[in-house]
């Protein structure tokens, strides 16, 4: 198999893995990085959230081959320093219950502030209805990203 | 990367290896010259402790936990609670999950939101403990009295002087000590308290904001392999016929074989496992078999059937009688009205974020197990039984869970785990893919409860019966020839447990009440799922009462009140509750058309009232839109933490009252993704209030009763917006639609 090269958090890393592999399994059993979540596998829970190019991604959908030199953000490059304001609103609102869906939860929140730096409720919503959390957190999910927004204002 | 949260048996072993079953705490100090030296603690008389404390002299200390951390933030309250009493100083608590020694921890699991009630006390003396070990260590050294010694903050401080001596410095003089019986040691009072009740952060946190905590599913040991196994999708099928050679091609793919089904109380489906070097290569190879089942025989189990046999066994004869108060059949016939109605919930999936997994290494001396799992001690037993090797030989690593709701309290997952590896001869991750997640879990039951009331001729409530009748968990296993079951279903003790719990109306003051129990027959397994019996039985009780309200014309708040006897403790508990929910919810002010408010309340420990207030739209949706849930739950460890749970509890019960449901069709379950079994999304969250009641009496638990209340309120709420009775769960639009 040739070898493909994943420009990760910042490092290149090359990987021998069949073309059509998810890039979330290429990042959780090749690579290493386990902060990204398998939840479903088809898209519907958001567990696998990632940056592609600073746009928040289902890393179950997205086929390595199909990556070329696009930038890949996972929860590991954007937590790396801690002081990314949406790390530190959800310590400030004390977000996750088990924790499994908070990574995801977090790229998609950080990738919607990069957009919409002070979003409305009704954007909070939408942004985030595709992140499913088990445990119910999403009310400090809600509370945590108008943080973070007023923090950055 | 390794969990690193555990501690190894080993370096247990080191540490307190003789007298194990009688330590109470354990002092550890570190290295010293190269060798580490270690002092084990003290007897205790009576006292069977639930965790260590360490100190060591550099002033860290360590807890261990044996509760799993599910996410409810049992190690750090855990840690408070011992943190507390030790008076130490909060910044240097570490904690890490306890290990499978069953001599010593015999609490390794959590179930019915157990872990404050049953470890608040023990903690807090065993933190009682080593203060005073320490205080004495210090008196002796200063050569004063024990009294002149008092421990603030980490340290031991002689009154009047200003002297003080840091824990670490105390910790190997104090190890030295012989131990108090806790009897003898003073606890704090609660005014006293300077951790407990404060919004004190959570520990593990900080490692589920930046990806580094470890669930079952990122352990990664030195050449690990991946596998995930074709099960047969009618319970109770067996394999036929299995074609491995395309499978056997994927790359990546090391082996195929069959794994036979366990029967019994693991009750696994068995199937073909498929072992990569990677989950997804496991998957690609998987999805290359060529499979024939054989199903079981006769009729295939469908949901419509099950609600036939449902619809007629409300009416035959109870196998079982749990409570028989005054004379109901009596009352009922002497009332001058009486009401009946039937309420109906489905089988529902725990869809924990974190699939079912499990990583076992099969060495030649010891296995090696790491699990996410909510029963540790229990996967101990039954893997040692299952190689046929002693206790000692299997180590369980219980990690991080991605939720649990009582799905991990089987330990179906870990067996067929240990089945792969034993095979494989190397570490092996068995992983669960949703669609396995959905199809094969162990459902809550599937119920349907007949409720009738006689009122006397002044409106008033002389007599309640409910029929419960569910396909059982104490059955669960009987299709795979679980013989032992037919006694269980007779045993009132756990028919009380599992099928029916919650179903008792009291503390409302009823004079005659009976509530009686029939089975239904059930290929699919089932299990606990958050609250149990009570995630169904307060739908039935809670939404009948709100029915004879209104069929009394009376507010349902009133009307509720006026059934709890002033006086009797859990009558005045709910009332407060019922008052202090209502009138944060605005219980009585006007709505706009089609929203409508709903209550419903329940004592079990903890004690509840919630306000749900719903907006139902043309298309005949249900948008709940705010909650209100009073609760006492005793003396509040974390006020944070009790409303974070409440929340979850809520959010987590409302797929169940709005979209959630697991059907059955030819012997399979209908549903495999999160497509087709809905889950509660952000924009349909509601704004949850939380208002504690503050109480010193012992703490209780808060995992469950904020899911036992939302239906009943969500359905009540739904009277009030459309004037139609919601009897069935999760509620149908096509009755509420309006155009
Ligand atoms: S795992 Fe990718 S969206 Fe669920
Ligand atoms: S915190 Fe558990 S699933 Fe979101």
């Amino acid at each position: 198999m040739p070898s493909i090269t994943l420009h990760i958090n910042d490092h290149p890393h090359a990987v021998d893995v069949a073309p059509d592999t998810p890039l979330l399994w290429v990042l959780r059993d090749t690579v290493g990085l386990t902060g990204t979540k398998y939840g479903c596998g088809m898209g519907l829970c958001g567990a696998c959230t990632v940056h592609l190019d600073g746009e928040a991604r289902r890393a179950c959908q997205i086929l390595v081959s199909s990556i070329g030199s696009a930038r890949i953000t996972t929860i590991e490059g954007l937590a790396a320093d801690r002081k990314h304001p949406v790390i530190r609103a959800w310590l400030a609102e004390q977000v996750p219950q088990c924790g499994y869906c908070q990574p995801g939860q977090i790229m998609q929140a950080a990738a919607l502030l990069a957009g919409t730096p002070h979003p409305t409720r009704q954007q909070i919503d939408e942004a985030m209805n595709g992140n499913i959390c088990r445990c119910g957190t999403y009310q400090r999910i809600r509370r945590a990203i108008a943080r973070a927004a007023a923090e950055t204002a | 990367m390794m969990p690193d949260d555990t501690l190894t048996r080993r370096a247990f072993l080191g540490v307190g290896a003789q007298g194990a079953a009688a330590l109470v705490v354990g002092f550890y100090l570190p290295a010293c010259g190269g060798t580490r030296e270690t002092t084990p603690g003290r007897a205790g008389q009576a006292f069977t402790p639930n965790a260590w404390i360490r100190i060591t002299a550099d002033d860290r200390i360590t807890i261990l936990v044996e509760k799993p951390e599910l996410g409810q933030g049992s190690r750090t309250y855990t840690a408070m609670m011992v943190a507390e009493e030790l008076e130490a100083d909060w910044s240097t608590i570490r904690v890490v999950q306890a290990p499978t020694v069953p001599a010593i921890y015999k609490e390794l699991r959590t179930a019915g939101s157990g872990g404050v009630e049953s470890t608040y006390l023990a903690m807090r003396q065993a933190g009682a403990q080593a203060r005073e070990l320490l205080r004495t260590a210090a008196a002796r050294h200063w050569g004063v009295p024990r009294q002149d010694c008092r421990a603030v903050n980490g340290a031991i401080v002689l009154a009047g002087t200003g002297r003080r001596l840091s824990f670490g410095a105390l910790a190997s003089a104090a190890a030295a000590l012989p131990a108090l019986a806790p009897t003898e040691i003073p606890l704090k009072a609660p005014e006293q308290f300077r951790l407990i009740g404060r919004a004190v952060p959570r520990l593990d946190l900080p490692a589920k904001v930046d990806g580094s905590a470890t669930f079952g599913i990122d352990v990664r040991v030195p050449g690990l392999l991946f596998a995930v196994i074709a099960r047969c999708p009618y319970f109770g099928g067996r394999l036929r016929h299995v074609d491995a050679t395309r499978a056997r091609r994927v790359p990546g793919v090391h082996a195929v074989f069959p794994v036979a089904p366990l029967p019994r109380r693991f009750n696994t489906a068995g199937g073909v496992a498929v072992v990569a070097d990677s989950s997804w290569s496991a998957v690609q190879g998987r999805r290359e078999l060529v499979l024939a089942w054989d199903r079981p025989a006769g009729e295939p189990e469908s949901t419509a059937g099950l609600r036939r046999v449902m619809e007629r066994a409300v009416l035959g004869p109870a196998t079982f009688v749990a409570v028989d108060r005054g004379d109901v059949v009596d009352a009922l016939r002497g009332a001058s009205r009486v009401l009946e109605a039937d309420y109906e919930s489905p089988f529902q999936a725990h869809a924990t974020m974190e699939p079912m997994n499990t990583t076992v290494d099969v060495r030649e001396r010891e296995i090696e197990v790491w699990s996410p799992t909510q029963f540790a001690d229990e996967v101990q037993r039954e893997i040692a039984e299952l190689a046929g090797v002693a206790l000692d030989r299997v180590i369980v690593h219980m990690t991080l869970s991605g939720g649990s709701f009582g799905r991990r309290y089987q330990w179906d997952v870990p067996a067929e785990a240990w089945q792969v590896a034993n095979v494989m001869r190397r570490p092996v991750q068995v992983m669960w893919t949703r669609e396995d997640d959905f199809q094969h879990d162990f459902y809550r039951p599937h119920n349907r409860q007949r409720l009738r009331a006689g009122l006397d001729t002044r409106g008033r409530l002389v007599a309640w019966s409910t029929r419960i009748v569910t396909t059982p968990i104490a059955a669960t296993n009987l299709y795979t020839g679980y013989t032992e079951s037919p006694e269980t279903l007779r045993d009132p003790a756990t028919i009380a447990a599992l099928e029916w719990y919650g179903g008792d109306i009291a503390p409302y003051a009823i004079p005659n009440f009976r509530l009686d129990y029939a089975p239904a027959d059930s290929v699919v397994p089932r299990s606990w799922w958050r609250s149990v019996a009570s995630s169904y039985t307060p739908f039935a009780e809670e939404s009948f009462m709100d029915e004879l309200a209104h069929a009394l014309g009376r507010d349902p708040l009133r009307f509720r009140l006026d059934l709890l006897t002033p006086g009797e403790p859990d009558a005045d508990r709910l009332r407060r509750v019922l008052r202090l929910a209502a009138e944060q919810a605005g219980w009585g002010t006007p709505l706009p058309a089609f929203q409508g408010r709903g209550l419903a309340c329940r004592v079990n420990g903890t004690c509840s009232a919630q306000v749900a207030h719903v907006a139902v739209d043309p298309d005949g949706s249900v948008r709940v839109l705010r909650v209100v849930s009073a609760v006492d739950c005793g003396l509040v460890i974390s006020p944070d933490g009790v409303r974070a749970m409440t929340e979850g509890a809520i959010n987590f019960a409302l797929t169940a009252v709005l979209t959630g449901a697991i059907t059955v069709k030819d012997g399979a379950v209908e549903q495999s993704n999160f497509h087709d079994y809905r889950v509660l999304r952000l924009s349909q969250a509601p704004d949850i209030d939380v208002q504690i009641v503050s109480s010193t009496a012992p703490p209780s638990g808060v995992g469950e009763l904020g899911a036992m209340l939302a239906g009943p309120a969500v359905a009540n709420a739904v009277f009030a917006a459309t004037g139609v009775r919601v009897r069935r769960l999760p509620i149908e639009s096509t009755l509420l639609r309006r155009t």
